[in-house]
């Protein structure tokens, strides 16, 4: 037959199901728990680009509280080798679904959509919607101080939206796509403050670069629950990451990571294993 | 001595005394404009050590900017391969004497050339996972891939209609008269002769198609440009990041596009030289 | 899908007359400074000739994703155009798409003056215009409606990248409709195949009106 039509017919029937197959191709169902005690390796998703939680130095070492946590996790479950994998808040259910990761770590709040797809131990943080401003500025201490001030947050994040539900044009807001973009702009005066987790901005703060310029406001306007995101249905894994999680908190190396990695932010007490309802007050 | 041009005269004396006078002023007001430019990035403090030295350090570019290219390139090289089998597939079936062929075929290139790339890939990484409950959730790798291959694929297609068509009418006339059908005279005669004619238009989409896996950065693939955000939060330092970013895309691409300089040179050679054969 | 719309249908109006004011300012801006990119390029002077390539080969391989993350996350942290952030965002990223979009405008009118036949050149020479006359009266004119079609392609290139504008937080249609998506995950197909439609709604008239143009105005060869 037309045999150069067929042969590019082929061509992309081939393609089109090599692209699905390799979206769908997903990795066998095996625990995380028994990964980590055969292989003794387990991949491990954190975010490479938030200080103090999950960043990648120059030389492709990871540090933060969420690195310190899964080194634990990880060393609990029997592992003892990591791969970290960076992995940005769009890729954390891909990357798990594919089995590109067997955990995330990543500032994963927990929420009943994402509960749908990805099976979550913990939790390990409570954190809260924040504002970061210059050490100098008095001017912002609470949410409202914010109307009419410049301010700068995430593109897709919870806490861009809240403060547009909660304000709407009588804040300047503008949303760029990292927050250590909004962080410069903080420094260099374009914007007068940074909202979005406590954590995150704690990171920042306690940046080398940025002693002494930055400070937390501590005024807190939400429940951001941080989780261990595991393969949905993973039921094994999440009882034996809860229990890690839990000895983390009884040998007091919690309340250390915490201290370590983000000292802007106040102490806490561990928050309880398996309560992932916690409304806001 | 300067020559004389379509639009100039060969200046005479007074001509070289008023043009070097010029080029002293231009010169000095080039070379104004950046000192400014200059002192300007020094007062917001954008000349700090602390702001380039990492790039003096082996390790940010083994950590970063080295993967960031393999990145880069490997969306690259997927999508090239991709596109041009779109391209040819695509451009041919323009060619189809059945409409039910040719005119799909003309939707499909027009619409993926009208729309952005943005939000084709967008697309891509987004649609699947939502409409089929997150069981299908494509990685940003194969998302860029799709975007680029049907966009570049859907520009190729022309670039292969527009190359078979040019290829000489006697060729097609002398394939028919020895008795070939359609697909073998696409085959054996008119693609392999079109294809040497359309290198250097496909040699520039490929600087385009690398040019656009930056676009990638939007939806978190992980390449050369979307180093930038992380070499920011580690330094502060956007300003240089971009510009030693961009001294990295600019001789790839400049050498592809030289590339497509010699081959179009390669071939306007071969059409003067082409003589036909003695009786 | 119908209360979708009159509740934001506003909002993806605001976004798709965005889209359309980072375009027109762009292709604005974009041809008056191609323009002058091309005349460097042609010029007698050296210097000239040297910054315009120079301009011209930074620009034409770099990125625009950079340009413009270099432009509003560069830039914008040394300068202010605005108060409203939007607005400074929206200049930035103005002034990133113009940047870029500037050096294929010229390298489109350099191949332009290329065409136009040496006779008209050595006629204004022969009457005495000066190389700045030649170009602006006898020169440019032929070259622009010689590369009538070409320029279309580069201003439907400059609308559909107006979206990269979204990375820097200016509220076109991109930014817009990822945000819908995100809170109304229900209706996902519908509110593409929405948005592919303002573009295609856009380019393609576009592309016919130039096409129909480079016809109306042919140069005489």
């Amino acid at each position: 037959m037309r045999s150069l039509r067929m042969i590019a017919a082929g061509v992309a029937a081939v393609t089109t199901f090599g692209i699905a197959l390799s979206a769908c191709g997903g990795s066998s169902s095996v625990s995380v728990v028994d990964k980590a005690k055969n292989d003794k390796v387990l991949n491990i998703g954190v975010k490479p680009d938030q200080p103090g939680l999950g960043l990648q130095s120059s030389s492709g070492q990871y540090s933060g509280f969420d690195v310190d946590v899964a080194r634990y996790v990880a060393k609990k479950l029997g592992a003892t080798k990591i791969n970290f994998v960076p992995t940005l808040s769009a890729n954390r259910e891909a990357f798990l679904q594919q089995g590109k990761v067997d955990m995330v770590v990543a500032t994963y709040s927990v929420t009943p959509e994402r509960q749908k797809v990805v099976s979550f131990a913990g939790p390990y943080y409570v954190a809260h919607q924040d504002i970061l401003v210059r050490a100098n500025d008095n001017s912002i201490s609470k949410p409202d101080d914010l109307i009419g001030k410049k301010v700068c947050s995430g593109q897709g994040s919870a806490s861009g939206d809240r403060i547009q539900e909660l304000y709407g044009s009588k804040v300047n807001l503008i949303r760029l796509p990292g927050y250590g973009d909004c962080v410069n702009q903080l420094l260099g005066g374009q914007v007068q403050a940074v909202t979005t987790d406590n954590t995150i901005l704690a990171g920042f703060a306690a940046q080398q670069q940025n002693q002494g310029k930055l400070k937390v406001a501590g005024t807190f306007f939400s429940n951001e629950i941080y989780g261990i995101g595991l393969k949905k249905g993973d039921s094994k894994g999440v009882a034996a990451v809860d229990k890690a999680l839990q000895a983390m908190f009884n040998d007091d190396s919690w309340r250390a990571a915490l201290s370590k990695e983000l000292p802007q932010v106040p102490a806490e007490t561990p928050p309880t294993i398996g309560k992932f309802d916690i409304p806001f007050r | 001595m300067k020559e004389a041009t379509v639009l100039y005269d060969a200046p005479g004396p007074r001509a070289r005394r008023r043009n070097r006078l010029l080029a002293l002023l231009f010169a000095m007001a080039f070379a104004a404009a950046a000192g400014w430019v200059v002192w300007a990035l020094g007062q917001k403090d954008q000349w700090a050590g602390q702001k380039w030295m990492p790039f003096l350090q082996g390790d940010i570019w083994t950590a970063q900017v080295i993967p960031g290219l393999i990145g880069t390139l490997k969306a690259a090289a997927l999508a090239a391969v991709l596109a041009l089998a779109f391209g040819i597939a695509f451009g041919i079936a323009r060619l189809s004497t059945h409409q039910w062929i040719r005119l799909p075929a003309g939707a499909i290139v027009e619409f993926f050339r009208a729309i952005p790339l943005l939000l084709l890939i967008f697309f891509a990484s987004y649609a699947p996972g939502v409409l089929t409950n997150f069981t299908w959730n494509p990685t940003a790798l194969q998302a860029v891939v799709f975007g680029l291959t049907m966009y570049n694929g859907s520009v190729l297609a022309e670039v292969v209609r527009a190359g078979i068509n040019a290829v000489p009418k006697g060729q097609s006339e002398a394939g028919y008269a020895i008795g070939l059908r359609k697909g073998q005279l696409m085959r054996l005669i008119l693609v392999p002769q079109a294809i040497t004619t359309m290198m250097p238009a496909i040699v520039s989409q490929l600087v385009v198609l690398l040019k656009d896996t930056a676009l990638g950065t939007i939806i978190a693939y992980d390449n050369l440009t979307s180093k930038l955000s992380i070499l920011q939060n580690l330094y502060t330092n956007a300003i240089p990041a971009a510009i030693v970013i961009a001294c990295v895309y600019i001789p790839i691409n400049l050498t592809l596009a030289w590339a497509a300089t010699r081959l179009e040179r390669r071939n306007r050679r071969r059409q003067i030289t082409g003589t036909p054969a003695e009786p | 899908m119908i209360n979708f719309v009159s509740s934001e249908g506003h909002l993806i109006l605001l976004a798709f007359w965005m889209t359309l004011k980072v375009s027109a300012l762009s292709a604005a801006g974009s041809l008056i400074l191609g323009t002058v990119l091309a005349a460097m390029r042609v010029a007698p002077l050296s210097v000239l000739r040297a910054v315009g390539t120079l301009y011209v080969n930074i620009l034409r391989n770099t990125p625009l994703t950079l340009v413009i993350l270099f432009c509003g996350l560069g830039l914008g942290s040394i300068i202010t155009i605005a108060d409203l952030q939007t607005t400074n965002y929206f200049w930035l990223a103005v002034i990133g798409l113009v940047t870029y979009t500037s050096a294929f405008v010229c390298e489109v009118l350099r191949s332009g003056v290329n065409t136009v036949p040496l006779g008209q050149a050595d006629a204004a020479r022969s009457v005495g215009l000066t190389f700045t006359q030649t170009l602006r009266i006898v020169v440019l004119p032929q070259a622009f409606r010689a590369v009538i079609a070409p320029l279309g392609s580069v201003l439907i290139a400059l609308i559909k990248n107006t979206t990269i504008a979204a990375a820097i937080g200016v509220p076109e249609a991109f930014y817009t409709m990822r945000n819908e998506l995100q809170s109304h995950g229900d209706i996902v197909i519908p509110i593409f195949a929405g948005y592919a439609l303002f573009f295609v709604v856009i380019t393609l008239p576009v592309g016919l009106l130039f096409g129909w143009l480079a016809k109306r105005w042919p140069v005489a060869r």
